[in-house]
């Protein structure tokens, strides 16, 4: 047991700044248990959000010491307790209140990107047969608890605030994990370019460090995207070979 | 109306956006009502994100023996009989199209050699059912529905939390809701209402449920004047974690003992090929050999004793634990290491069929699974009992009022199979939204709600906040589940119980003067005050239905009476509100079998 004192950020809008509390550790604690003892014992007001405590639903986003993390994944014991632990908000998203952010702008985000489309069942019994390689590629997106820390590191929607041109990373995510899904028919390349803006990433991989689901965000997502839409609107060759080729 | 509330108008509202509301949602929504959905978190959050293993259906794809019928009978077998029949043929017949609607929306199941959606062993179903995605089977069928749902003209009201229904004489006609971001009120007029609210699992200290699941559905459909069922009937897993102690009760996914992991206790002894119950016997492996040969899909084996239903599992975990065999910090150990001895590269396997649960040990206990053994222990986990509905319609013992998913009651009976829950939510969240809409198309226009009422309403959930002064509400949900924990909870007794219903009562006195302090934005502390009345509500029912059962069976097990008694198998418990406002418990008679559902269950002992 070990008395430890957190920096969190209170406040509403704009307003805001770190008060210090202090409260009592103990073997394999996370960030959100200190959180939460902090909400019992001293600031039952104290906004956050949660609810697996496992990792797995992407609730319960925020930096710590500077870090975008989920505060149910991260132990104490991985931190430097001899200084205050810092924890804030995203900074990607506008404050609701102290730790809790508004992040419903993803959710507009995502209501842009084309839905899934299957072809036609191809087995007698009215379903499909897909190979388990087949459908390894897009798993690793569907991964994704939509926690939107890589949205938070994006330098394009964090310091830029281009978040009317450019639906970020984790959506990009999402447009991949519907682009390869072996059944799907649609085509949502002139979308990437036209309207989600994925010229916009320039490759930093800033997304990829913070993924807590370690899916590889640029190198597996976005490149691969960003190579569909050269395809399709600079390859004068690729052109051609469309012409005669029906899309998968 | 009160101008101190917005007021929506929807033909169906949905209270819940787990699985089996986005399900009902959608249909609902695709019969052409106009549909509102109502959650108490982010969308995609809610707890079926968190299921693991997999969804149960007959399909057939690895074992061809499967069919409805083996569902149908393994159900009622680990329902201990108890269950609403007609329900459980519901879902064993409609469970395999109803993962294949899934898919054709975009779900990406593991597939088998073949191609087609494979299945995985889990405990009481007799083969290989489960279609799963590695252990995040839950995150692939709410993001699915979730991504198909928003093209649906759906409204979704995030981060919104019903706090009363509003009933004309038997019928509902609204509900009434608190906004946790500003602290302000909404008003729900609808024709037809579906709770899918979820379960009651904070009720107990230890347990791997989320701060959600404080019984709000079951509470609204009693203070309506609905039925409650099975109310005594709580799962407990038998493999939560214990430890470190911060993440105590967090579940690890029974698809680690289908993929072969086995129980053991601190005299490195395999536990569980004793007391083996006399409904499994014939079923149950009889040696370590076999029961290894049964995982790795030989059809001629028959289960390893792990796989038993989980009340009997976690029976024999406090047991060992009780006689001074438990492991280090007072749970068993779960071996999947040991795999090892039988194939190659065992350490990626386990990370590819358990990518998620390698992970948690990894990241919150420092354990690596694929080399040492995981400590668990019993955790409360899914609620069986819950709101009495039609096993037709759905609909509650109010009119226009539907349940489906674990809030609602009758499928699992005494105790729910791994895996048959994610199908329920899509049997029974169709068939809800099905009815719902039907119902409501049948209405003309909404009815009038009373504004005084809904001034009462507001004044009343603003009484936390407005205090100036009052107890932490923290401090009497924390009260309140070690209670439940010490009295109500694996093992029972007549004085425990009533022990317990006495803390209740004094709870609910202390509630009355629960104070939030802070301003109405974001308010956690409020939030949980007003979540007190339901803990309460469910907590009481419990004690109550559970005082009344005076026998052993499923997920209730009572200390002066540990063994099943004949009439226990004849009547089901339901709870209600009586006319003077008190909580009244009457017997009623188990849903009859037809003769072809017993010839069924009789050709699949
Ligand atoms: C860790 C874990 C693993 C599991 N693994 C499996 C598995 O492998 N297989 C299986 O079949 N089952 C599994 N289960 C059980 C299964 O996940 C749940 O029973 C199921 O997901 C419940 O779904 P639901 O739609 O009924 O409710 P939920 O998914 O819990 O959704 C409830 C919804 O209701 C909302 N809500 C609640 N109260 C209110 C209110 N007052 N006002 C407004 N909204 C409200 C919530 O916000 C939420 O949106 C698991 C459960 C857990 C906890
Ligand atoms: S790689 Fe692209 S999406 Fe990722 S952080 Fe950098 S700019 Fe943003
Ligand atoms: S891609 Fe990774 S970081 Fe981004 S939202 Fe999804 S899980 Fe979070
Ligand atoms: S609480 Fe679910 S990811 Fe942290």
């Amino acid at each position: 047991m070990a008395q430890v004192t957190f920096k969190l950020w209170r406040g509403e809008g704009n307003n805001g700044s770190f008060k210090e509390y202090t409260t009592e550790v103990s073997e394999g604690m996370v960030v959100l248990d200190a959180v939460h003892d902090i909400q019992i014992e001293q600031a039952s007001d104290l906004g956050v959000r949660w609810n697996c405590k496992a990792g797995k639903c992407g609730s319960c986003s925020a930096e710590i010491n500077g870090m975008p993390k989920l505060m149910c994944m991260t132990r104490l014991s991985s931190l430097d307790l001899e200084k205050p632990v810092t924890v804030e908000p995203m900074k990607a998203f506008p404050l609701v209140k102290d730790l809790v952010t508004d992040v419903g702008w993803n959710y507009e985000a995502k209501m842009a990107v084309k839905p899934f489309k299957p072809r036609k069942p191809d087995a007698s019994d009215g379903t499909w047969r897909m190979q388990q390689e087949d459908v390894e590629r897009a798993q690793e997106f569907r991964k994704c608890i939509e926690c939107f820390l890589c949205q938070d590191v994006c330098h394009v929607l964090r310091d830029h605030h281009e978040h009317d041109k450019y639906i970020g990373p984790a959506m990009l995510v999402k447009a991949a994990a519907f682009e390869m899904h072996p059944l799907d028919v649609e085509n949502r390349i002139p979308d990437l370019k036209n309207e989600h803006g994925i010229g916009f990433c320039n490759i930093t991989k800033c997304c990829t460090k913070v993924c807590p689901e370690h899916i590889t965000i640029t190198d597996n997502a976005i490149i691969p995207l960003k190579e569909s839409v050269v395809d399709e609107f600079y390859d004068p060759l690729t052109k051609l070979f469309r012409i005669f080729k029906s899309k998968k | 109306m009160s101008d101190r509330c917005t007021t929506h108008e929807y033909d169906v509202l949905i209270i819940g956006a787990g699985g089996a509301g986005l399900r009902a949602a959608i249909e609902a929504a695709s019969m052409g009502d106009s549909v509102g959905v109502v959650c108490k978190s982010l969308l995609g959050k809610a707890h079926t994100v968190m299921a693991e293993g997999g969804m149960a259906a007959s399909m057939g794809n690895v074992d061809d023996r499967d069919n409805w019928k083996v569902h149908f009978a393994d159900t009622m077998r680990g329902g201990q009989y108890l269950n609403n029949c007609k329900m459980a043929e519901h879902h064993a017949k409609e469970a395999a199209s109803c993962v294949h609607e899934l898919e054709s929306w975009g779900a990406l199941f593991d597939r088998t050699k073949e191609g087609k959606i494979l299945q995985r062993n889990f405990g009481g179903h007799k083969y290989p059912r489960l279609a799963h995605v590695g252990d995040r089977t839950g995150l692939e069928m709410i993001r699915t529905l979730q991504d198909h749902g928003i093209h649906h003209g759906i409204d979704f009201h995030m981060e919104v939390t019903v706090t009363n229904l509003l009933i004309d004489g038997n019928k509902v006609v609204g509900a009434f809701a608190y906004e946790r971001e500003k602290g302000r009120f909404l008003l729900f007029k609808a024709k037809a209402i579906v709770i899918a609210t979820g379960g009651y699992g904070r009720a107990f200290k230890i347990t791997s449920n989320s701060w959600e699941y404080t019984g709000d559905g079951q509470t609204l459909a009693y203070d309506a004047g609905a039925d409650l069922l099975d109310m005594e009937f709580v799962q407990f897993h038998p493999t939560g974690m214990v430890w470190p102690p911060s993440v105590r009760g967090i579940l690890v996914t029974e698809g680690v003992r289908g993929e072969g992991g086995i129980l053991t206790n601190s005299e490195g002894k395999r536990f569980m090929f004793e007391d083996v119950p006399p409904l499994y016997r014939s079923s149950t492996a009889d040696n370590e050999e076999e029961g290894w040969r049964y995982v790795t899909g030989d059809k001629e084996a028959n289960r390893p004793p792990e796989l038993l239903t989980r009340d009997h599992v976690a029976r024999k975990i406090v047991k060992e634990v009780k006689a001074g065999r438990g492991s280090e910090h007072g749970g068993a150990y779960l071996d999947i290491a040991w795999i090892e001895e039988k194939i190659k590269d065992s350490e990626t396997h386990i990370k590819k069929k358990l990518p998620s649960m390698y992970h948690q040990f990894k990241e919150l206990a420092g354990v690596d699974i694929t080399k040492e053994k995981m400590e668990v222990g019993p955790t409360t986990h899914y609620a069986m009992g819950g709101i009495r509905v039609d096993s037709e319609t759905q609909m509650t013992t109010v009119e226009g009022l539907f349940a489906c998913g674990e809030c609602a009651a009758g499928l699992h009976g005494a105790n729910r199979l791994g895996g048959n829950s994610l199908s329920d939510l899509l049997v029974f969240g169709k068939r809800a939204g099905a009815h719902a809409a039907k119902f409501a198309a049948a209405i003309d226009t909404f009815s009038a709600i009373d504004s005084k009422e809904v001034d009462t309403l507001v004044t009343q959930a603003l009484a936390p906040v407005d205090r100036t002064e009052g107890e932490n509400p923290y401090k009497i949900q924390q009260d309140l589940q070690e209670t439940m924990q010490d009295l109500a909870g694996i093992s029972r007794s007549e004085a425990g119980l009533n022990e317990a219903i006495e803390h209740i009562h004094a709870y609910a006195k202390r509630a009355e003067n629960a104070h939030a302090p802070g301003n109405r934005e974001y308010n956690p502390g409020w939030h949980t005050a007003l979540d007190l009345h339901n803990l309460l509500t469910v907590s009481e029912a419990m004690c109550l239905s559970a005082e009344q059962r005076t026998e052993s069976r499923g997920g209730h097990f009572r200390e002066e009476y540990p063994e099943k008694s004949k009439e226990g198998s004849t009547y089901n418990t339901v709870v209600r509100k009586a006319q003077d406002g008190s909580m009244e418990v009457e017997r009623v008679p188990v849903v009859p079998q037809t003769d072809e559902m017993k010839q069924i269950i009789e050709a699949n002992e």
